[in-house]
Order: structure tokens, then sequence, then C-alpha cells
């Protein structure tokens, strides 16, 4: 079982090289990527993928447990220890969604008599994630943007099961996020977020920041921000309400924020 | 002299990923010659020209198929890279006939394909696939690991022999695997020979005789409701 993975720092867009020069992550982690839009996120996670060895416009170099990864985790799925949720919203697969799930459970899997069921608990796990139904007949190609991203995570977790997750941009999916990180935190796995919300960086144990193609930073978080994790979650589900009412159809009012409001204020005094 | 020759559907990469491959041969020590086959247009010889200053050429099959025109220069081209001071030749073909592979014993065959086509295509692509050595998967920046890991699979389905490698050609990403065969590949052996069977006899559509149904064409031949047969003059 795999412990640790360290991400040996490259070089930026300007060629200047990397100021956080080695990254170690340890099993059962929950890591946050921050940065502006072109910063070089989805490459950082990437460069993971594809256990970079100096080969990527980066030059960075990833070791699995200390050591360079052997080629093997490229040559057989079975065999990877990494799933990748990439910020796609949309397949261009045009197999019909079970299909699809059977095959590559078939793949991930060296126990074949599994594949019925693994396949069905994605289905499930996905649909838990997104209102508009995900089927097994339906054409791949055919889901909307938050199906896609539902089924990718699901996929991830269920079928490719590894030890380390990546996953880019999940706030941006269309799908139930907080019902998406609680499902997710009940594996005890490697987890790197690519992230804009607070919520979700909070509730990691550290976060990386990234600008103009480096890993300027790396952040644990302390005990003042984990404090203020809860008011943090409160915010956001006040907005989540707001959201989801004018989603509906419905008028916001006062009364929509009165609860956090009351809250706050009792803070305050505290 | 060694021999690389790289099919593939159009626009699937060929030229991007042969660029990656050129850069580092010559960072390698060596000296690559570039050869395009293309049916009625093609520019690649210019690029390589322009961007690497090794030799490069280009030849029209015009009414034979790319892969039959193949078969009857590649051993003038071959004389040309010698003469030219080159110690591997690399060859694009454009690969539009699915009954055919360019492939040669001795050189080493590469087959392009992209991640983004269908599912079904390593299905379809016949002998280009299956007698290649190694399946080039482009553009898997485009597509999610899930997809990348079943479009694969199904190329090892349909050619169990042919070893994969993902590769994203825009930035020269996975690139070094397959640096590494083309420096294992060996010199070429003295006489050439064509990899597999070519596609039966000669056909005369491949040559341009446009009139549809076989009372009008000669070699082996077929109709609707018969075997294949042979239609002599
Ligand atoms: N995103 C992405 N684009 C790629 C990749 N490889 C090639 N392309 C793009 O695909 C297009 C076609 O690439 P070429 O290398 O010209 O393809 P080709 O097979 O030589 O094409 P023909 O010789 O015209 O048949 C170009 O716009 C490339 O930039 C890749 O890995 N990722
Ligand atoms: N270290 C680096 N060196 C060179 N180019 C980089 C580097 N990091 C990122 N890039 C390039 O910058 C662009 C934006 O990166 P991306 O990872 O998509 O950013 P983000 O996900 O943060 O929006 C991409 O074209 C990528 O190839
Ligand atoms: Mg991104
Ligand atoms: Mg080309
Ligand atoms: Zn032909």
């Amino acid at each position: 079982m795999i412990q640790q993975i360290t991400i040996l720092g490259g070089h930026g867009k300007d060629s200047t090289p990397e100021p956080v020069a080695r990254i170690d992550l340890s099993m059962g982690q929950v890591i946050s990527i921050v940065g502006p839009t072109g910063s070089g996120k989805t490459t950082f996670i990437n460069d993971i993928e594809l256990f970079a060895n100096g080969d990527t416009p980066t030059g960075r170099r990833i070791l699995i447990d200390g050591k360079t990864p052997p080629a093997q985790y490229r040559e057989d799925p079975s065999l990877n220890p990494i799933a990748l949720i990439t910020q796609h919203t949309n397949f261009l697969s045009d197999l019909p969604v079970g299909e699809f799930l059977r095959t590559h459970a078939g793949i991930r899997t060296n126990d074949g008599g599994m594949v019925s069921s693994l396949m069905e608990k994605t289905l499930d796990f996905a649909n838990q994630l997104t209102g508009e139904p995900v089927i097994a007949s339906i054409r791949m190609t055919e889901l909307s943007g938050g199906q896609t991203r539902a089924l990718l995570i699901a996929d991830a977790t269920i079928i490719c099961n590894t030890p380390i997750v990546l996953l880019d941009e999940v706030e941006n999916a269309g799908i139930h996020r907080t019902r998406a990180l609680e499902l997710l935190r009940q594996y005890k796995k490697i987890f790197v977020f690519v992230t804009h919300d607070p919520r979700i960086a909070l509730l990691s144990d550290a976060r990386i920041v990234m600008q103009n193609g480096c890993v300027t930073q790396f952040i644990e978080t302390d005990a003042a921000e984990r404090l203020f994790a809860g008011a943090v979650t409160r915010i956001d589900d006040t907005l989540t309400k707001l959201r989801e009412r004018i989603r509906m159809g419905g008028r916001m009012t006062m009364e929509d924020v009165r609860e956090h409001a009351a809250f706050t204020a009792m803070e305050a005094k505290a | 002299m060694k021999l690389a020759i790289c099919a593939g559907p159009a626009t699937t990469g060929k030229t991007s990923v042969l660029r990656h491959l050129t850069r580092r041969l010559i960072n390698n020590g060596l000296h690559p010659a570039f050869l395009k086959i293309d049916v009625q247009f093609a520019d690649e010889d210019e690029v390589f020209a322009r961007e690497f200053e090794i030799p490069a050429r280009k030849i029209y099959s015009g009414e034979l198929c790319p892969d039959h025109c193949s078969v009857l220069i590649l051993g003038d081209a071959l004389q040309w890279a010698q003469k030219a001071d080159a110690d591997v030749l690399l060859v694009e073909t454009a690969g539009l006939c699915l009954r055919c592979a360019p492939y040669v014993d001795g050189g080493l065959g590469l087959m392009v394909m992209e991640a983004t086509s269908g599912m079904n295509l390593p299905r379809k692509v016949g002998p280009m696939l299956s007698l290649a050595d190694i399946a080039v998967v482009t553009k898997i920046d485009l597509v999610s690991q899930a997809e990348r890991e079943v479009f694969r699979a199904r190329i090892i389905e349909a050619a169990p022999g042919v070893r994969v490698r993902e590769v994203n050609a825009l930035y020269g990403i996975g690139m070094d695997p397959l640096v590494d065969h083309i420096l294992n590949t060996p010199d070429i052996p003295e006489q050439l020979v064509l990899r597999g069977n070519p596609p039966v006899g000669t056909c005369t559509i491949c040559v341009g005789k446009k009139e549809i149904g076989w009372q009008s064409h000669f070699g082996v031949v077929r109709a609707l409701n018969n075997q294949n047969f042979y239609r002599g003059e």
C-alpha cells in the first residue's frame, strides 16, 4: 500500500526555479490547490497523474514512496494508484454508460466477478451527486455537464478506488458539492482538490498556492482557520439556500438569512 | 540506417509526434531524414526542412493508394536518405486505405490514433493497427482518464501484440519511450519486405478506374453474391 507521494519542484512559465522545491503528501491527507486561473493548477495535478519525470513542460518529478514510479503504472491501469477527475464536462466516447463502466471496471479490477456490482455501485454513487438521473442505457455523449462530472467522480471513487485521487474544480461541476466531499471522505486516501472554494480549502489539511506556473507556498490549515471553518460553512449554506431559492423561481427575503445573521450576532458577542 | 514508418488517419497528430521525435533524435546525436507520402497535398517536408534543417521531401501518390506507393518508392527513398548522410529515415504516410499497412520488417511501425476518435476506431482500422509495433495515442489532454483507459483497452483487444503509448503531442509529453523504441530499432536489413499480407491482387480501383461494377475491373474482383474471383484480361 502506498504511503507517500512526493512532488519535486521544476520551473515556472518564465523558467525560474519553483520556490517550493519539495512537497510530501501522506496517506489520509486532504490537500487543496489554489491560485488564479492560468496559474498552473491543472498542470500540477496532471504532472502527478502522468508521473512526470522531467518530461513535461514544468520539469517536475514525481516520486511514490520515495522512488521513481515503475513503468507498469502507466502500462496497466489495474496497477495505477492514481485516479484523476479532470475538468472535462463532456465525454467524447460514444458508448452507452453501462458498457463504458463495465469495460472500465474490467480494466481496473483483477476480479472479473465484481464488474457488474461495481457498475451498479458507480451509477448509484453518481445519482447521489446529481439530480438528473444517470442510467446505464444513455450514451455518454448525451450526458449533461453535471451528469458527466458526477459519473467521473463516481468512477474514480468506486471503480478506480485508488489510494490517490486528484480532483479538478469540483465546485464548478453542477453537482451536490458537499455531498461529494462527505462521500469522498469516507475513503482513506490522499485527496488533492483544485479549488477556488474557501469551504473546501478549509476542509483540507493544507493548501498549495500557485502563481505563474509555480508552487509559491505550502500553507497548513492552522487552529484559527479551523475554528473559522464553521462560520464559512454557515455563510456557504446560506448562499446555497439562496441559490436554490432563485433557481426554483422563488423570491429572496430577509427570512432566508435571518438564521445566519443571528449566528453572526451571537459570535460577535462571544 | 534505421527506418520508422508512421501511419494514421488524417489530422491525428502524426506530424506533431514526428516533430517531437526529430528534435529528441537530433539531441541524441542522430541525423534524421524525413519523407511524407500523401495523396495530393502535403507541406510537412517544408516544415521539417525549415525547423530542423534536415533532408526532407514529399511524394504524392496520386491515383495509387499511399501504401502501395510506399512499397514502390521506399527503396529509392532509403538511398536518397543515405546519400544525404542521414542515419534514420522517418516516413509519415497518410494511411488512407484501411486494407493496407505500410510497415516493413526490420523497420519500426508507428500507428497514430487520437484519443478523441470513437471507441470503435481500433476495431475499424485493421492491419494499419494490428501490424504496427506501437500504437501512439495522441490528444490525451482532451479526454478524461477513464476514457483514455477504455480506449487503450479497445486497442489491446483489437491488436493484442501492439504496445500502446499515450502522448500529448502538443507539449511532447510521453515522447521519451518512443525515442527509446527508435534508438533500439536495429539498422534495416539488405532486403526489405512488406510486413503482413498486402490486400489481394492489384486492384484496378486503387489505380483510378472509376466505373462502378465488377464487370469494369480486372484482377481479383467480387460480385455481390460471390466470393472473390480472378478476372483476367
Ligand atoms: N490537444 C492536442 N492537439 C493535438 C495533439 N496532437 C496533435 N494535435 C493537433 O492536431 C492537429 C493535427 O496535427 P498534425 O500533427 O498536423 O496531424 P497529422 O496526422 O500530421 O495530419 P495530416 O498529416 O494532415 O493527416 C494540429 O492542430 C495539432 O496541433 C495533442 O496531443 N493534443
Ligand atoms: N511550470 C510551467 N511551465 C510552463 N508552462 C506552464 C507551467 N504551468 C502551467 N503552464 C501552462 O500555463 C497554462 C495554464 O495552466 P493551467 O494548469 O491550465 O492553469 P489553471 O488550471 O490554474 O487555470 C497551460 O497552457 C500550461 O501548459
Ligand atoms: Mg484548470
Ligand atoms: Mg501531417
Ligand atoms: Zn490500398
